[in-house]
């Protein structure tokens, strides 16, 4: 095992576990907090496999801002007495799913990807930046449009629409 | 170098792992956190790609990271509207629970 291989290994398996933690954890914002933990281990995956942009992107966009909204949600829905977790037969399926999709996926995915170490090629930032804004220069400018529309839509959801009996 | 087979696997965990939170949870908020691990699973797998295999031109070369900013806008998007829709439904409903019996004719205007 190269250095890289063990790195990516204590990364994952620290994702992993929290990712499990996050989707079996008995209250909400424990959940919440492994998703913190699991979203910080996929960063740094990110930095190991060398795409330290997207790394960057991910620890501003996912662990600011997207965590702080569900934190933000979760106190102002307030679910007090509501039971987080369903019936074990539900579960005990949902547990099935799970694994099946785990396996379907690991399978075909390593089954694909060969044995052989490979060199890390991806590109570096100039290149990436290169990237976002000439060939895909209006992919980039059309999510700034959609960004717009998802906060002026949620605005307008949350607030509700006019007085109802 | 870097054995590739590892990347797959983490993305084959997180994926099956947010499978569950969907199927497994009734607090609105938490099917969103297998959602957000779901998306974490494909934007793994599209950095992972990214940089183990080598494209030609810009394009090719550029389109796992770009793909994968991408990915994560539009997951931040979707996470503001979910999260306002359970906003709006925890104010017509008191709570968010998803396996709660709906009411009959408490919604209509």
């Amino acid at each position: 095992m190269s250095g890289l291989d063990v790195l990516f290994l204590a990364v994952g398996l620290l994702t992993a576990g929290s990712a499990l933690l996050a989707v079996t954890a008995g209250r909400v914002l424990h959940a919440a907090l492994w998703l913190v933990v699991a979203l910080l281990g996929l960063a740094g995956c990110y930095l190991v496999l060398g795409a330290e942009l997207v790394a960057l992107v991910q620890l501003l966009v996912y662990v600011g801002a997207v965590v702080v909204l569900i934190l933000v949600a979760l106190m102002l829905t307030r679910a007090g007495g509501v039971p987080v977790v369903t019936s074990g037969g539900q579960r005990a399926g949902a547990a099935v799913v799970g694994a099946a999709t785990t396996l379907l996926l690991g399978t075909a995915l390593v089954g694909s990807v060969g044995r052989d170490r490979v060199e890390l090629t991806g590109p570096d930032n100039a290149r990436v930046a290169e990237g976002i804004f000439g060939v895909y220069v209006w992919p980039f400018e059309l999510l700034s449009a959609l960004l717009l529309l998802a906060l002026v839509a949620g605005v307008a959801i949350a607030r509700g629409g006019g007085k109802r009996s | 170098m870097i054995h590739p087979a590892l990347p797959s696997v983490l993305v084959a965990v997180l994926a099956g792992l947010g499978v569950y939170g969907i199927l497994a949870r009734r607090h609105a908020v938490l099917v969103l956190v297998g959602v957000e691990l779901i998306l974490g699973a494909a934007g793994l797998l599209l950095v992972t790609v990214g940089s183990t295999t080598v494209g030609e031109g810009t394009a090719a070369a550029t389109s796992g990271p770009v793909l994968t900013l991408f990915l994560i806008t539009i997951a931040a998007a979707e996470v503001v509207v979910a999260l306002a829709v359970f906003l709006a439904l925890s104010r017509e409903r008191g709570h968010v629970d998803l396996a709660a019996p709906l009411e009959d004719g408490s919604s209509t205007p």
